[in-house]
This record gives C-alpha cells, sequence and structure tokens, in this order.
C-alpha cells in the first residue's frame, strides 16, 4: 500500500491529511465505491450520459458508477447542470440529507461558477449554496476531463484532501498558434 | 400567411381592429383589448378562418409607449394552412390595467402560455383557471422580462454561504468592471451602469 | 388462510378515503432533472397532477437582450440541448428572415445534414431513455452508442460535441470539412444496425409493449387543442411536419415520408421516433450526394457577415466592418418577424422583435416542448403512478427548451 505519511496536524479539521494506515485504507476504500448522486438538470446531463456510456465507460472502471437516487445511500453529489434559484433549495436539502463522509463535484460550468447565465434566476455557482470538491469546467466539459475530475476527487479522497480542486486542461491550446513580436531589445 | 385573413377581420370587425400591417410575410393585426376574445372566437369558429391551433403567445414590453406591453398572439390552421398575427396593447406606465382576457376556453393549450405571459411579463389574463407563477417560483417578486426589472438582480431563496462559513473566496471576478464592456445601444438593464447610457 | 374479506360486504370495510400527496420531486431519474410533478393519489392511481417547471428557467430571452444578434447562437444551443443544430438553424433562418438574406445552396444543404444529424442525436436519447426508465438498460448502451457515432461526425465538422454554436446569419461558422459526406454514410450504416438491434430487443418484449401500449392515449383533436406539434402529434395520426407543409431549406427536394401513428399512445410515439431517424437518414444521405463539394457556404451581405481575415488585417474597410459587426452587431432592419422550423419535438418557433440596432429587442422562443408538457396533466390523470415514467419519456421534455 502506500507510504506511512508524517505531517504536521493542522489546527483545523478541514484541511487534515491521512494521518494513519487506518485512515489510508478507509481513504483507500471510499475512493474505489463511490454511489453517486446524479442530480442532473442540463445540457451537461447529455454529457454525463456519454461518460456512463460504453465508450468512455467513465465511472465503472472506477467503481463509480452505481447511481443511488437517494441521498442518505450515496456519498458523490454530481451536480450536472445549471442550478436555478428555484432548484437551489432542493440541491441544498439533497445536500444535506447525504451523510457524511460525502463529497460534491461540480459537472460543468453552470455548476461551478454560474456559466455565461449571469441573470436573474442561475445560481452562481453551487458553492454558494453547498461545499464543492471539485469543479469540471467546460460547457459541457467532454468525458475525458470528467475522467480527470473524478480521478483528481480520488486523489483527494485517499489523501484526505478537503480543499476544492479544479481540472485544469493538460495544456493550453494556444500554445505555439500565437507568436507575439516582441520588441527588438528583449532576448529572445 | 395569408391576407384573406386580414381583410376579413378588418370587414367583420371594422374599428376593433386598429392597424394591419404585413412584414416580413407575416400578417398581423392589431386589436383592440376589448375584443380581443370575440376575434380570436371568430377566428376559431369561422370555417374560412378555422385557426384550430394556438402556436404562441407573449408579451413584448416597449416601456416608451403607452400603453406599454404588447400582448402577442400566433395562430395557425392545420387544415388551410395559414397563420396570423394578433397583437392587443394594454398596461400604462406602472402597469396597471394590465389585463386581457384569457383564451384558455378556446385553445386549452393556451393556458400554460398565458401563466407564462403573466410569471414574465405581469399581464394577468382575465378568466384564467389558474393564473400563478409558472416558470419563476412563487416568492419571486416583479416580472423580469419587463425592460426595467435588472436582469442581474437576484431574489435568492438559499441564504448564500459566507467566505468565512466556506473557508475560502467565493466572490467570483465580475466578467466586466464598470468602465468595461460593450455599450449597449438600449436603456442599461443592469444593477451596474455601464458609463452614460 | 382464507382471505380477509371473504365475510365482508363492501361498504363495511373501512379503507382511508383521503387521497395521499406524493411529490415526484425535480430530483428525480425519470423525471429528466427538472420537472417537479405533485400528485394526488387514490391508490395507485392518479386522482390530480400539477406539473410544475421552471427548475431550468435559465433566462435565455432576457440574455438575449443584453447582447448581440450574433452572440445568441451560444444561448439557442443550449435550449434543446439534445438537438442543438436544429436550434441553430432555426433562429439563423429566423434572422434572415428579417433581414431578407437568402444563404447559397451549399449552406442549406449542409444546414440540412447537421440538423437532421442533430434530430437522429435527439431521437436516440428519447428512444434510449424511455427504454432505460423502463428498465431496459442494454438498449440505451447501444443507443448512447450510436450517438456518440453521431457526434463524432458532428465534432468533425463544427469542433464540439454538443453545444456547437455553429451557425451564423448569413450562413455557417465554417465550411463542411472533405470527411464529411463518407463519415455520414458510414456513421448512418453503423447507427441504423445499433437501432434495429435495440428494436429487436425492445419491441417484442411483452412487458415493454404492455407499458407502453394503451398507455398515454390522446387523439388527434385533443392534441391539435393543447397545441401539440411534432412526433407526438403526429403519433396522434395528425400529418403535420413542417418540413413538408411550410417547406424551408431544400426540404421540398429531398424524398421523405412523414410516418403516422394510429392511437396517440406511448408505443406509438416510441416508434415513431425510431421511423423518423430513419427518415432522417435518408434525408443525409440524399443530401450528401446533392451537396456541392465547393463553393461558398456564407452569404456575402456585409451587413451580417464578418469579412475575411486577410482583409481585416490588411484593409480599413475590412477593419471597420468586422469592428461594427464585433461591438454593435449586425443591424438588423426594425421590425417583428416569426420563424418556425421543424425541431426535435415539433414547430420550433423565434419571434424576433428588432428596433434596428445591433441588439436584440426581444427574441421568444416558441417551445414545442411547453405545449407538449402542458398536457402531460391530462394524460396521466386516471393513470397508475407507473405509468408517469413511460408518459412523460415519451413526450421528450427537455428542460432547456421547456423552461428557456
Amino acid at each position: 500500500m502506500g507510504e506511512l505519511k508524517q505531517v504536521t496536524l493542522d489546527a483545523s479539521e478541514s484541511s487534515g491529511f491521512a494521518t494513519t494506515k487506518l485512515d489510508a485504507l478507509l481513504g483507500w476504500a471510499r475512493k474505489w465505491s463511490l454511489f453517486k448522486y446524479p442530480f442532473v438538470t442540463a445540457c451537461c446531463g447529455m454529457e454525463f450520459m456519454s461518460l456512463t456510456s460504453p465508450r468512455f465507460d467513465g465511472t465503472a472502471r472506477f467503481g463509480a458508477e452505481a447511481p443511488r437516487f437517494s441521498p442518505r445511500q450515496s456519498d458523490l453529489l454530481w451536480v450536472v447542470g445549471t442550478i436555478s434559484q428555484r432548484q437551489a433549495p432542493v440541491l441544498k436539502r439533497i445536500y444535506e440529507q447525504m451523510m457524511e463522509p460525502k463529497w460534491v463535484l461540480a459537472f460543468g460550468t453552470c455548476a461551478s461558477c454560474g456559466g455565461f447565465y449571469d441573470n436573474y434566476t442561475t445560481v452562481a455557482g453551487i458553492d454558494k449554496i453547498i461545499p464543492c470538491d471539485v469543479y469540471v469546467p467546460g460547457c459541457p466539459p467532454r468525458p475525458e476531463a470528467v475522467i480527470d475530475g473524478l480521478m483528481l476527487l480520488q486523489d483527494k479522497i485517499a489523501r484526505g484532501d478537503k480543499t476544492p480542486g479544479i481540472v485544469k486542461p493538460y495544456q493550453d491550446p494556444a500554445a505555439g498558434v500565437v507568436k507575439l513580436r516582441r520588441s527588438k531589445d528583449s532576448s529572445e | 400567411m395569408s391576407e384573406r385573413v386580414l381583410e376579413v377581420l378588418k370587414a367583420k370587425f371594422g374599428d376593433a381592429v386598429l392597424r394591419t400591417h404585413s412584414q416580413f410575410g407575416d400578417d398581423t393585426a392589431i386589436v383592440d383589448p376589448k375584443s380581443w376574445k370575440a376575434v380570436c372566437r371568430f377566428l376559431r369558429d369561422d370555417p374560412q378562418m378555422s385557426f384550430d391551433m394556438f402556436t404562441d403567445l407573449c408579451g413584448v414590453d416597449f416601456p416608451d409607449r403607452n400603453p406599454r406591453i404588447e400582448v402577442v398572439l400566433h395562430l395557425y390552421s392545420t387544415q388551410r394552412r395559414h397563420r396570423v398575427r394578433l397583437k392587443c396593447a394594454v398596461g400604462d406606465e406602472d402597469m396597471g390595467g394590465c389585463e386581457v382576457d384569457s383564451i384558455c376556453d378556446l385553445w386549452v393549450g393556451a393556458s400554460w402560455f398565458e401563466r407564462e405571459t403573466y410569471d414574465l411579463v405581469g399581464v394577468t389574463f382575465k378568466g384564467h383557471p389558474d393564473l400563478r407563477r409558472i416558470l419563476m417560483y412563487p416568492e419571486f417578486e416583479g416580472h423580469p422580462l419587463l425592460k426595467d426589472y435588472p436582469a442581474d438582480r437576484t431574489q435568492p431563496l438559499v441564504p448564500y454561504r459566507t467566505e468565512a462559513e466556506a473557508g475560502l473566496p467565493l466572490g467570483k471576478l465580475a466578467p466586466f468592471r464598470d468602465d468595461e464592456g460593450m455599450p449597449f445601444p438600449h436603456r442599461v438593464h443592469n444593477a451596474r451602469e455601464f458609463g452614460d447610457s | 388462510m382464507e382471505p380477509i374479506d371473504l365475510d365482508l360486504d363492501e361498504n363495511e370495510l373501512e379503507l382511508p378515503s383521503e387521497p395521499m400527496h406524493l411529490n415526484m420531486g425535480p430530483s428525480h431519474p425519470a423525471m429528466h432533472g427538472t420537472v417537479r410533478i405533485v400528485l394526488e393519489l387514490s391508490g395507485e392511481t392518479i386522482v390530480k397532477s400539477d406539473v410544475q417547471i421552471g427548475y431550468l428557467h435559465r433566462g435565455f430571452e432576457k440574455m438575449c437582450e443584453r447582447g448581440t444578434w450574433g452572440q445568441v447562437f451560444p444561448y439557442v444551443d443550449r435550449l434543446n440541448y439534445v438537438s442543438p443544430m436544429l436550434n441553430n438553424v432555426g433562429y439563423a433562418l429566423a434572422v434572415e428572415k428579417m433581414c431578407e438574406i437568402q444563404v447559397p445552396d451549399r449552406c442549406q444543404w449542409y444546414r440540412m445534414i447537421l440538423g437532421e444529424l442533430a434530430r437522429m442525436s435527439d431521437h436516440l436519447t428519447c428512444t434510449g431513455a424511455m427504454a432505460m426508465e423502463l428498465g431496459a438498460f442494454t438498449p440505451f448502451l447501444w443507443y448512447i452508442k450510436a450517438r456518440e457515432m453521431v457526434w463524432d461526425i458532428l465534432e468533425e465538422e463544427t469542433g464540439a460535441r454538443l453545444t456547437h454554436s455553429f451557425g451564423r446569419i448569413g450562413g455557417m461558422a465554417n465550411s463542411p470539412t472533405p470527411a464529411l459526406k463518407e463519415m455520414c454514410k458510414n456513421t448512418i450504416t453503423a447507427v441504423l444496425k445499433l437501432v434495429e438491434e435495440g428494436e429487436g430487443m425492445l419491441l417484442k418484449n411483452r412487458i415493454f409493449l404492455d407499458r407502453l401500449e394503451g398507455i398515454g392515449v390522446i387523439s388527434g383533436a385533443d392534441a391539435i387543442a393543447l397545441s401539440w406539434t411534432g412526433p407526438c402529434l403526429r403519433a396522434s395520426g395528425v400529418a403535420y411536419d413542417v418540413r413538408k407543409s411550410h417547406p424551408y431549406l431544400k426540404y421540398d427536394e429531398v424524398d421523405f415520408e412523414m410516418p403516422l401513428g394510429k392511437n396517440g399512445d406511448n408505443l406509438d410515439r416510441f416508434l415513431i421516433r425510431l421511423a423518423e431517424l430513419r427518415q432522417s437518414a435518408r434525408i443525409i444521405l440524399q443530401a450528401c450526394d446533392r451537396m456541392a463539394d465547393d463553393g461558398p457556404v456564407n452569404c456575402d451581405d456585409p451587413r451580417v457577415m464578418l469579412p475575411p481575415k486577410s482583409d481585416v488585417y490588411t484593409t480599413i474597410e475590412g477593419t471597420i466592418q468586422h469592428f461594427k459587426l464585433i461591438m454593435e452587431g449586425a443591424k438588423v432592419p426594425a421590425g417583428e418577424c416569426y420563424s418556425y422550423t421543424e425541431g426535435g419535438n415539433g414547430e420550433l418557433g423565434f419571434y424576433l422583435v428588432s428596433d434596428g440596432t445591433g441588439t436584440p429587442y426581444r427574441v421568444r422562443i416558441r417551445p414545442p416542448c411547453f405545449a407538449i408538457t402542458g398536457g402531460l396533466s391530462k394524460l396521466i390523470n386516471g393513470a397508475m403512478l407507473s405509468d408517469i415514467v413511460p408518459t412523460f419519456g415519451s413526450l421528450n421534455m427537455i428542460g432547456g427548451e421547456c423552461d428557456h
């Protein structure tokens, strides 16, 4: 298994790291057996369907495929799609009904930060209402990005890290495409 | 769209049809709100017209005009394959008197569209069996599609978490500062000011 | 052990007589994420139902008033998000109607191909989801696999799998790739094969048929009164398809049938979608044959079209035109117009009001599934609780479109 980690304990519990072999074992067990609650609202739901479909198989191979449509039985809340103000109390209630330990994955830009719906009816990101562990940006994110997000979450679960993480693109798509013309006296 | 419809309407209803036009090929008749239902009933029942399918009902806000709200109705006839648009203007500056007869008993499908127009624009439909908000929640105040409702004024149902509670910064950068962004030609609908509108 | 009520008369048995209130909440596996149905049940039978939508209201119409005419395309994509190209094409046609522009032939064929691919994706998702909600998970996976193949073509053409934003006023964002026709032919063969396999699984299954046949019946006259359009209306026997009755693009030059149902029940709506899938495949193949391999895709109207980049960087007129179109938006003539196309669910209409500037004054979408979901209450009252699932699935309510 893993090496025993010797770290200084932080005073606040929320950023604690796994310090014992038991914690590491629990982290390992939890990360490979996530029961998801698919809180699907919008277009990202289509990519969510694709994620679970045979081509990408993004959840089954991580043991995260079993959907439980009861918050009492699930531990990973997938917030897939835009959350409107009307939907917000529903989301909060579902989150509160889930039992510890629980994690939240914000699937898509609308769930992460409201997307381009900057208006009277959209909640600008679910972290305004519930704590969120991993943000997967994209409109909608490709299933590969979501797999990245899931693996990032697994990493966090294993380490007991509760700070939120964001899935970054692998490479800057504009790198090497745009060349800036520099002035003559700067070094090239 | 058929211009014959407009001619028949003008012949039958005379003064109640205030104006007609056929811009971009769409035949439109602007009628007096008091004859709204009578005109609709005629269009549905007359065998030459036979507008059996209700297509769309919405409201458009023209705050510079009096009356300010235009209720727009689109009808279609599956047998004769013609369409018509009916409009009527209601409501004064403060949205008083903003009501028109409901046409739910003529076309059942109009029910939700009228609820939506009530919800988003504020037009009351007299005689509607169940006029309540449909897209917004009941606690919402105001009618969002009116031009003087700022687009980004939210009325949250759930109090937002504070940064202290969350332990990390929650406020996201606004996309534009006050001196940035595009100058929109219309009256500014945002709470933020974009320079001089 | 003898039955408990052997000796009792009917009216001596004390049964609870108050109806039970049940909430099929907005977060529910079969509610497509965003509908709440508040039910009053008497046993398993639904006495009254209140369908509450609006949980995905994203303020599409208000957002359109805050940008330019061209900036509406991403919002329009996210309306019927299972067939986004159809929305793109519908909106582009609406603005072009107001500007009185006609796009070149090659663009019309291209729009038809991409639109019908989107329609295929919509029908695959709807039928797959219906099967899944009834417990048949395998055909769902097969249909999603078929949908992935369709999305491969769309990704090749537009760059994005789902929300392409590929339409532009006066044309498309890019011209067809050389691989389009080849990909279409191969993919359609593979997709139709998968559809047949799925049908073989489902249509002879006694349980599947029992749950769909005779449930959620609506007559043609009732459907017209409820303003239903699209596959749900055609399942009730009413022959109204915008592509046939009021052809736009090149739909009058291709050969395709309009499948009609007889009973207006769930099974008919299911079968109609599968039949329409095949008709869409026919249209795509014919359009692929007819579309020219070269030629302009965008019209060259300077009021709406961006100039070529080489002109923008070298000539002052190009720069100014580009600047004005991006910063102020295409100036659409003042007035109003209603333009309608056949969306995935029926007559998708756009009512546009312009005041002559580059910012829309009002963009109204006439959502086909708003009217269809309005009829859901009528369909489920009197039916059993478990009938809601296939009935609602067969209506194909897409939250983004219904709640705009």
